[in-house]
């Protein structure tokens, strides 16, 4: 039984391995890192975008019910009368896009909006070949340079984003793509200074080093997740809100905020182009969630060490995970309003950055104690050094609501 | 703190989702439409439609064809064509009646008009809704054998409204019978006295003009008579 589970855990990696030895037999040598690369490249492009298209329907269904609705549950498969609950949506949707026409403004930069959503989602799928998604699945594992790896091209979406806004000569587009690059111009030292007590913590920059150190176990059954330290719980937070903001999600989705500049930067795109925007932009949300997951998570390793609980295949852990997260950014969507741009900078730079800072601190602090101080003090004087600044700094953004004084009215 | 509102938010977004699953204390605001109708409210109003009274819709039109909803009709989707001869309303009067009347959907903007105007309580305003129609001209353009629906029809849509209706027209046939019935008695009362006074004249003496001049007279009275019930 366990070693059935094992063969599961491992099935991706056996299976390549197995079709890279069929193929060794007649194939010339210098192919074999292509084809290799393939293989590896093949379920990403199968199961992420496959997972873009379920998370659209999961989306619209979820934000239905948040709103007393019932969300779509018509589209199932044609000319007959099963409707799967709606989730033959993403079909239709993907048909539709494909045959719709693509316009393109007579006075956009042809060439800069045509490259635009290609250099939109290139550097997003990049992004997935460093992530560990299961033990021995990384399809580029980089032992000195992952995480920068990671940012790295993560950041280069930016200058697709202004590729897109400029060359379309719209004032919408523009103004999504200057509020998309001050955004995520803001967010990413948070997002970057939050991931980096991590690399503090373990001494590496490689994902799989970083999964690996959190494998010990606690009390015989905790899995040592970096979430369970205090620098961890906030770091985690700190990343998720900066992740969101990085990956144009609500309440930071001003870069396409509808209701003023229609769909921001990629207001003059349609059809497939349009398809590409949407699904680069939640490749970007799933790419990041994966990082959140590798660094504070656990990245594929279940949260207890207990029988049961560690025969699941690691790849199951990490998709399990992903689509937790994805959950919760949906909740969110259905929960908060977008914010004024003004409070998204004052947020970034007058809280999350601090926060940063000071989580840097205690990380530091967390490793430096960690011989002389037992984990029952340990724990509480480090969260204390993060709650409490947690506290200061969030005082000036509570809502403060005075009961309004009508002078000329009364 | 900050952050606490975040959770109360999400709290009361979980609370519908969940609610929305269990219908008692969060009822779904919407219902899956072909399938699922609500009842149309009272005050609904889409296109305006023609009242009859009778089994034969035609016969039954209660419009006169004084197209008075025509010049209101501030888009001027009616159109009307007054017929030549003459037949009995509701009040056994003599009155016109539409040939033709058209109105065009696509032109209609709902806005009762019409209705407010008809001295005849012949046109009022439907609830039927599925008007979609591939032929966007000739389709939305309808006839008034379209139009005209029995007054059980809007009883039963506008139900308030098509009391008041009624019981208008029930005073107004009521003024009509006793006007009716006025008219009468006073013809008979005039003809009456105009025997009287021709056995009297002819008791008096061969003046064969004299009756023709005296006799209507006595009808005066009887219309005043006849006034005040309408008042």
């Amino acid at each position: 039984m366990v070693e059935l589970f094992a063969k599961l855990d491992q099935f991706p990696v056996t299976l390549k391995a197995w079709i890279m030895g069929v193929l060794q037999g007649f194939l010339p040598e210098w192919t074999l890192p292509l084809v290799s690369a393939a293989i590896s490249i093949t379920p990403i492009l199968a199961v992420f975008p496959l997972m873009f298209a379920l998370t659209t329907v999961i989306e619209r269904k979820g934000l239905g019910r948040i709103q007393n609705r019932i969300g779509p549950n018509r589209v199932g498969i044609p000319l007959t009368d099963i409707r799967l609950w709606g989730f033959g949506q993403f079909i239709a949707d993907g048909i539709k896009s494909l045959i719709k026409e693509d316009v393109v403004p007579r006075a956009a930069d042809k060439v800069v909006h045509f490259l635009a959503p290609i250099a939109l989602l290139i550097p997003v799928l990049l992004t997935y070949s460093v992530l560990p998604f299961g033990r021995n699945m990384v399809p580029l594992d980089l032992p000195q340079t992952g995480l920068l790896f990671f940012f790295a091209v993560g950041a280069s979406t930016e200058l697709s984003v202004f590729m897109a806004g400029w060359s379309s000569r719209n004032k919408y587009s523009l103004f999504g793509a200057m509020r998309a690059i001050a955004q995520m111009v803001s967010y990413e030292i948070p997002l970057i200074l939050s991931s980096l007590t991590v690399v503090m913590i373990t001494g590496t920059l490689s994902l799989t080093a970083i999964v690996q150190s959190q494998s010990g176990v606690h009390f015989g059954f905790l899995h040592n997740w970096h979430l369970f330290t205090p620098w961890g719980l906030v770091g985690f937070f700190l990343f998720l809100t900066a992740a969101a903001a990085e990956a144009n999600r609500t309440p930071f989705d001003l870069p396409e905020a509808e209701s003023e500049i229609i769909a921001g930067y990629f207001t003059e795109y349609s059809g497939f182009k349009f398809a590409l925007f949407f699904l680069a932009e939640y490749l970007g949300l799933f790419a990041m969630c994966g990082l959140g997951i590798t660094l504070f998570l656990g990245g594929w390793l279940p949260p207890l060490n207990i029988a049961p609980l560690t025969w699941i295949p690691s790849w199951c852990w990490f998709l399990g995970k992903l689509s937790a997260l994805i959950v919760l950014f949906i909740w969110l969507r259905g929960t908060l309003p977008r914010l004024r741009t003004d409070q998204l900078m004052g947020f970034a730079w007058k809280f999350l950055l601090p926060m940063t800072l000071i989580n840097l601190v205690v990380a530091a602090l967390w490793y430096l104690l960690r011989d002389s101080l037992p984990l029952y003090a340990r724990w509480p004087l480090c969260f204390a050094m993060l709650a409490v600044p947690y506290w200061l700094l969030g005082r000036g953004f509570e809502a403060k609501f005075t009961k309004r004084e009508y002078r000329f009215a009364n | 703190m900050l952050g606490t509102g975040i959770l109360k938010g999400m709290a009361v977004t979980a609370k519908n989702f969940v609610g929305s699953y269990h219908d008692s204390e969060h009822p779904l605001t919407t219902s899956e439409y072909p399938e699922q109708r609500i009842a149309p409210k009272e005050n609904a109003r889409q296109f305006p439609f023609l009242v009859h009274d009778t089994e034969d819709a035609m016969k039954g039109l209660r419009c006169v064809a004084c197209q008075i909803c025509e010049k209101e009709c501030p888009p001027q989707c009616i159109y009307i064509v007054k017929s030549k001869d003459k037949r009995a309303d509701y009040k056994g009067q003599m009155q016109l009646y539409p040939v033709t009347f058209d109105i065009d959907l696509s032109v209609c903007m709902s806005c009762q008009i019409c209705v407010e105007v008809c001295p005849f309580e012949a046109i009022k305003m439907d609830t039927e809704f599925e008007l979609s129609n591939t032929d966007r001209f000739g389709g939305l353009l309808v006839n008034k054998h379209q139009l005209a629906k029995p007054n059980e029809h809007y009883r039963k849509i506008h139900p308030t409204e098509a009391a008041v209706s009624d019981a208008s027209l029930a005073v107004e046939v009521a003024k009509a019978q006793a006007k009716a019935k006025a008219d009468v008695e006073a013809k008979a009362k005039a003809a009456a006295e105009a025997k009287a006074k021709a056995e009297a004249a002819a008791a008096a003496g061969p003046i064969g003009t004299a009756p023709t001049a005296p006799a209507p007279k006595p009808t005066a009275p009887a219309a005043a008579s006849a006034a005040p019930p309408a008042a």
